[in-house]
């Protein structure tokens, strides 16, 4: 590019799209083998939904700290995260589209759904600041959950028998790893830092504690998906293992497991949500709704 | 030799000056005052687009807009750096901001109402501060003009981006053009005030001139943009709402209107649309955050403490 005339390249007749680099993801599984496994395809596609869900709707809260973290190397750190998760929301999102076989796409999966079609477990969805419901302490506890459980969950995902499951834990387990320490860090220095501090993170576990359980939980798609899907049951020690540590680390006390009453049985993975989860969504999808037919 | 004439012939020469050779302290001060101004710009340009992070219309522009935001915050990091080469403080600055004792580019204070709004601020806003920044590539202090060069080649990128974000919507539906063009009709005389007031009301322009701080007059630079821009927004299939508008042949520029001075100066002078919003925006973050950052500082000092026993 020339300095003197940054313009030039506007009007040089290659404006097809392939400026956004490192936002595309087509490339992202070039060479990995689409074929559908031969298990039922509505299970194989709820489940790509619940990744894909936990995935967007964990990035779609993380976003809102931008322009808002404590200082700016985290809002960079922290809009670094929820682009990792929006890239492996949108292969999640395709791959479901894809199984389904009704020609959705992962705008169609992500905007034209209602709530009781999204399938992400309520940790992603709930609110952890830095609007109601927390600060960046709360905020760090959920992403070290978070990013803990999915780490034990990619990991065994990239056994899966569909090729494209495996393909997008391969390269989202290396991220997620990154998200996890990340969170790590961040648990110690607050819980060893300050007296406040101490205190914040503190509180900000006994918020997210809550949801802990539902992470560990099967659903029935899940199981009846032996083989491609990863049975979260098996998760537990390992997240614990892992919590645990980071905690003593930071001097910090684990909250007592009193697991979030489900509704007749129902949470996140049967599209039961918590009331906050509307409010995400309709800021999430009014635009694209609002212009049926548009372009983007 | 005199270190002042010594300092001039590298400035003249179109050398540059590096953090620790000698300047005057008028240059320091410039300096730390423009790039300063030049990080807290790139720091309240944040929450325009930072507005339609949540709202984006699809998940691939949601990454390329996060993706943007991000590296705005960027730029505001390796500026502040720079500032911290001519001994400024990063700390000491943002209170300057947050008090409203430095300023930051005033097309922030202008709100972000629509979607197309995002593509039209990387088209024109983004345009125009590249016309004001490539020339910086070549100023005379060493790590702003590195900064610089940088900068630019993303700014660029951010340009083209949101460039080709309009060109998708004016393929679109007749509502999607409607909405370009009422959002270039809104941010065109505001993207043209940002090259500041005329060079007969500019107090800065002479002394930075001198100093290879500032390389091309408010003019220059407006008029250069204007040359540019006019054959986008035909390739654009958008009206730029100037009936002044229109190509002089014997000058080889196209003539253009004045922008409405007077609004400029009330935005300026804190008036506009979005001045304290954005300001309190930032003063909230900076202080909810203070419990974080007192945290981090404790932690790395008992940090430390606990290694010299050991």
């Amino acid at each position: 590019m020339s300095f003197d005339n940054a313009y030039e390249a506007l009007i040089d007749g290659h404006e097809d799209a392939h400026w956004a680099f490192g936002t595309g993801f087509s490339e992202a599984l070039a060479g990995v083998d689409r074929e559908v496994p031969a298990v039922d395809r509505a299970d194989l596609t709820a489940y790509c939904l619940m990744l894909g869900d936990d995935a967007l709707i964990m990035s779609q809260r993380l976003a809102e700290w931008c322009s808002r973290a404590p200082e700016l190397e985290e809002d960079v750190a922290l809009a670094n995260i929820a682009l990792d998760l929006l890239g492996q929301a949108r292969l999640l999102l395709t791959r479901a589209g894809e199984v389904e076989g009704a020609g959705r796409d992962e705008d169609a999966l992500a905007y034209l759904r209602d709530e009781r079609d999204f399938r992400n477990v309520h940790l992603a969805e709930i609110e952890c600041g830095p609007f109601a419901g927390g600060d960046f302490g709360t905020t760090t506890a959920r992403l070290l959950v978070f990013s803990s459980w999915k780490v034990a969950q990619y990991s065994r995902l990239r056994a899966s028998a569909d090729p494209v499951l495996a393909a997008v834990a391969e390269k989202g387990l290396k991220e997620l790893a990154y998200h996890r320490d990340h969170a790590a860090q961040w648990v110690v220095r607050l819980g060893d830092g300050t007296e406040e501090s101490h205190r914040r993170m503190q509180a900000g576990l006994e918020r997210v504690w809550p949801f802990l359980a539902e992470l560990f939980t099967a659903h029935a798609v899940e199981l009846r998906l032996a083989g491609v899907a990863v049975d979260p049951a098996e998760l537990r020690s390992e997240v614990d293992g892992v919590l645990d540590a980071v905690l003593a680390a930071g001097g910090l006390t684990r909250p007592t497991d009193v697991p979030a009453a489900r509704v007749n049985g129902l949470a996140g993975r049967d599209g039961v949500h918590t009331e906050a989860f509307g409010y995400l969504l309709a800021e999430m999808q009014h635009l694209h709704r609002s212009l049926p037919g548009a372009t983007w | 030799m005199d270190l002042e004439a010594q300092f001039e012939r590298t400035v003249a020469a179109e050398q540059r000056v590096e953090p620790r050779d000698w300047m005057p302290d008028g240059y320091r001060k410039t300096l730390i005052r423009q790039i300063a101004q030049h990080a807290h710009s790139e720091i309240i340009g944040m929450q325009p687009e930072g507005n339609w992070i949540s709202r984006a219309p699809s998940l691939r522009r949601k990454a390329i807009l996060l993706a943007k935001v991000q590296d705005e915050a960027g730029h505001g990091l390796y500026l502040y750096a720079a500032t911290e080469t001519l001994g400024a403080d990063r700390g000491e600055l943002t209170e300057k901001l947050i008090s409203g004792r430095q300023k930051y580019s005033s097309i922030f204070n202008y709100p972000t109402l629509s979607y197309a709004d995002v593509g039209v601020i990387g088209w024109l806003v983004d345009g125009a501060a590249i016309c004001n920044q490539v020339p910086l590539c070549r100023t005379s202090y060493g790590p702003y003009a590195r900064a610089m060069i940088r900068i630019c080649k993303e700014e660029s990128f951010h340009q083209r981006q949101g460039y080709e974000l309009l060109l998708t919507m004016m393929s679109g539906t007749d509502a999607q053009r409607a909405m370009v063009q009422e959002s270039v009709n809104r941010w065109w005389w505001p993207s043209l005030m940002m090259f500041g007031p005329p060079d007969a009301e500019s107090s800065n322009t002479e002394q930075s001139m001198k100093w290879r701080i500032k390389r091309n007059t408010n003019d220059e630079l407006r008029q250069k943009f204007v040359d540019m821009t006019v054959p986008q927004a035909r390739k654009l299939g958008v009206t730029l709402p100037d009936p002044e508008l229109k190509w002089n042949p014997e000058r080889g520029h196209h003539d253009f209107g004045q922008p409405d001075w007077d609004e400029f100066w009330q935005v300026v002078g804190g008036n506009g649309p979005t001045n304290k919003q954005r300001v309190e925006h930032r003063r909230k973050a900076h202080e909810d955050g203070e419990w974080v950052r007192a945290a981090a500082a404790a932690h790395a000092a008992k940090h430390t403490a606990r290694e010299g026993v050991a």
